[in-house]
């Protein structure tokens, strides 16, 4: 049944339903709604959890570590400073390799102060080793919640699934939540390996010497190459539960026949899509590209995707300075030896919540055909802003 | 899954296995002395390790002996976790995780967390040195006690950053020399007071918090028994010495941690719910340099010829006169709960204060 929800409610009502044993997180913009609509389920009875309401963000990721250690289902999410102040706590998680979920209401980072969208918080922990999947729209965000729970299981490796700030928390869609009893039999109930038990007594967390330290980061990097597999295969079971798909790993949509391709993570691929819709009649259509899974990232399927293309317009919702896109140069590097692979148009867009219209698409595909169009850019910034020696 | 029954078997295989055997009743003794009747759980083995005479694994072996093997342990990073894990050994017979060096009490927390959910009762217990717990991690405990979570603190107070190789802390006493508090022309070692935890704590209103000894073990014993039965924060500050650190000879441990008891500088306490409840009472108040000349740390204040050291060796009297003084540590008469008294162990083997 379709619901109007706003989508950090839709959120909190999806975490519910995978009934997590442990709930820890701090507030902060725009992932307050989210705390708030937990605390209210957990106070009207809707939700049976340890709801621990921390002094902090990197006490909310400490406890939900300790929570999954000690072998029970956990739950957190954050934002921006809030994604920097768990950082080291992110590795440590993943380092430990237990199983959780996170909700990122993804954030521009300070300075200077902004409490609106991009993607500069869950970038900055883009090697912490965590699986980082990215939701196009509130439904898909509903989806990737309950989806991460079994994917976090299977794996035991932790879950972050970022939502676009404001874009998706604070807008209310038609959002279609499974009953109960469908997650329930859907979600099985969480058995981790390694967990504190004192019946059978392990230590975690040790000191490793170099002696062993490459083979741990070894198995790591192995462990999320093979949760490529498993993350198309619970969105194949999702879809066989609900009728619905994600995508997978990414998603090919648009005019198959383009020969210019547009990728993107998060809310922009609608945008894109609207754009398309609006503007093909004038500047051609393109094969629109959505990456889901950002880490593990999918280059077997990105290879594929792009297969025909002669260029490929990438956009990065954050900047690396003195870089510039980290998506473009991880795309670039996936295709290097793509024999005829297609030339790389990489664009920041849309950095600390700066809107991007539906026409963004024309103006973007303007660019493959302008010679003198940049490797990089920050595609809507204004130079006539800015002093003539900061162009 | 396993059932509540069959944990409670396998705890009490553990506790076969690791445990020490009971001994049977002397001869002409009716009743096993209470020592004998505890049964002592090796939580914490033996082949780690830390330095010969070190303090917090003595601290630590102790306080586990009577946690027993239904717990399960957060350590903070810092010698205790360096020295008894290192992959693929380990020295812990109990589950332990060791997370980082500022969240042991945020770890512990979802674990205690994870126990409510479960139903379970499994105590969790947070381990962490002076600078994870007065410094570093001094935020995760505060609000980890204000939460009032079941979960007993412990942590071992060598006074310094000694994983790191001995850095000042804020626990670090006032003069006392580190890596990063020498002392030279301009300084005395270091310049500020060892931080009063003890009273921070105590402002949480928790249902136990206290300061303990390694050179106390029965009192410390009692202590971790007492808030191992508390359904709620506990909290204790176990002064251990470093013999690296402190630089001191390594027989001497335990008689480093008694003279500090001794004169006034670690007064032993116990507070409940804010208020000081109980004092280990002082038999024979020792002036500090009694205390201070067995340490290195201390040497420059022992200098005859530097009028500073005079000065920086009554200012630490003071502050030792100032905690007999409002702990009223100065024992009336000889007393079995004193620092003599209970550091008699009677002839069966009973300890000859309270335990
Ligand atoms: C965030 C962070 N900063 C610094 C360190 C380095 N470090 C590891 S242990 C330690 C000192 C530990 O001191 P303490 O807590 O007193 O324990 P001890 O080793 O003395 O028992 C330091 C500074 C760290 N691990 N993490
Ligand atoms: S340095 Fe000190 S605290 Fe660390 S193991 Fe050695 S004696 Fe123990
Ligand atoms: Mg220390």
């Amino acid at each position: 049944m379709l619901e109007a929800l706003e989508g950090s409610q839709a959120i909190a009502r999806a975490v519910a339903l995978c009934r997590p044993d442990v709930v820890a997180a701090y507030p902060i913009t725009p992932q307050t709604h989210i705390v708030e609509a937990l605390s209210r389920l957990v106070a009207q009875g809707d939700m049976k959890t340890e709801f621990v309401s921390v002094e902090s963000e990197f006490s909310a990721a400490s406890v939900v570590l300790g929570a999954a250690a000690a072998g029970t289902r956990a739950y957190t999410a954050t934002a921006s400073q809030g994604v920097l102040l768990m950082a080291e706590v992110l590795f440590n998680i993943a380092g430990l390799r237990v199983p959780l979920v996170m909700t990122v209401a993804n954030r521009a980072v300070s300075a200077p102060l902004s409490i609106w969208n991009d993607h500069s918080d869950s970038m900055a922990v883009r090697d912490s080793g965590w699986i980082q999947l990215h939701c196009a729209d509130n439904q898909e965000a509903v989806d990737t919640t309950i989806q991460a729970f079994r994917i976090t299981q299977e794996t035991e490796l932790p879950v972050m699934v970022c939502m676009d700030g404001f874009v998706l928390t604070h807008t209310f869609e038609p959002i279609d939540l499974p009953t109960q009893d469908a997650i329930d039999g859907w979600l099985p109930p969480l058995e981790f390996s390694r967990k504190l038990d004192p019946g059978d007594p392990k230590s975690l967390g040790t000191l490793v010497s170099p002696d062993f330290f490459a083979e741990v980061r070894h198995s790591h990097h192995a462990a999320m190459t093979k949760a490529l597999s498993v993350i198309g295969e619970v969105d194949e079971a999702w879809s066989a539960l609900t009728g619905r798909s994600c995508g997978g790993l990414l998603e090919v949509s648009g005019d198959p026949a383009a020969r210019i391709g547009i990728l993107a993570m998060g809310s922009t691929c609608g945008t894109i899509q609207t754009g398309m819709e609006h503007a093909a009649g004038e500047v051609g259509s393109a094969r629109l590209i959505k990456l889901r899974a950002f880490r593990p990232f999918p280059a077997d399927a990105l290879r594929a995707a792009c297969e025909g293309l002669d260029h490929l317009i990438v956009i990065d919702r954050a900047i690396s300075p003195g870089l510039g896109g980290v998506v473009g140069t991880e795309v670039a590097a996936t295709l290097a030896d793509v024999p005829g692979a297609p030339r790389i148009h990489n664009h920041a867009l849309g950095l600390g919540g700066r809107d991007i219209p539906e026409t963004i698409y024309a103006d973007l595909m303007a660019t493959v055909t302008d010679p003198d169009s940049p490797a990089f850019s920050v595609f809507d910034a204004d130079m006539e802003k800015l002093d003539p020696e900061d162009r | 899954m396993s059932t509540e029954g069959q944990d409670a078997a396998r705890l009490a295989e553990l506790r076969q296995k690791f445990g020490r055997e009971p001994l049977p009743p002397r001869e002409g003794e009716a009743e096993q002395s209470p020592r004998d009747a505890q049964p002592r759980f090796r939580g914490l083995e033996s082949g780690h390790r830390a330095c010969q005479g070190c303090g917090e694994a003595l601290a630590a072996r102790l306080v586990m002996e009577c946690a027993g093997p239904d717990v399960m342990i957060a350590n903070a990073t810092g010698c205790l976790e360096v020295f008894t894990t290192a992959w693929p050994q380990s020295a812990w017979r109990v589950p332990w995780v060791h997370s980082l060096f500022e969240n042991a009490a945020a770890v512990a927390s979802g674990m205690e967390a994870a126990m409510k959910a479960k139903g379970r009762n499994t105590k969790v217990l947070a381990f962490g040195g002076d600078g994870g717990t007065y410094d570093i991690g001094f935020q995760a405990l505060s609000g980890m006690l204000e939460r009032y979570h079941n979960v007993l603190y412990v942590c071992f107070d060598n006074e310094a950053y000694m994983n790191t190789g001995i850095q000042r802390s804020s626990s670090t006493p006032h003069a006392a020399t580190t890596t990063t508090s020498p002392a030279g022309k301009e300084r005395m070692g270091k310049r500020h007071l060892k931080k009063d935890l003890l009273s921070i704590i105590a402002a949480h209103h928790i249902p136990f918090a206290a300061s303990a000894s390694v050179a106390y073990a029965a009192d410390l014993q009692r202590k971790v028994r007492y808030a191992m039965g508390v359904d709620g924060p506990t909290f204790l500050v176990v002064h251990s010495p470093c013999p690296l650190g402190w630089r001191h000879a390594s027989a001497m441990t335990i008689e480093v941690a008694r003279r500090a008891v001794e004169c006034g500088l670690f007064p032993l306490v116990e507070i409940e719910r804010g208020a000081v409840t109980n004092v280990m009472p002082i038999r024979d108040v020792r002036p500090v340099t009694d205390y201070l000349s067995l340490q290195g740390r201390f040497a420059h204040l022992m200098k005859d010829a530097d009028s500073r050291a005079a000065e920086e060796r009554a200012h630490l009297q003071a502050l030792a006169d100032y905690n007999i003084e409002v702990f009223g540590l100065r024992g009336d008469s000889p007393d079995a709960a004193d620092t003599t008294g209970t550091a008699v162990v009677g002839r069966s083997g009973r300890p000859a204060g309270r335990i």
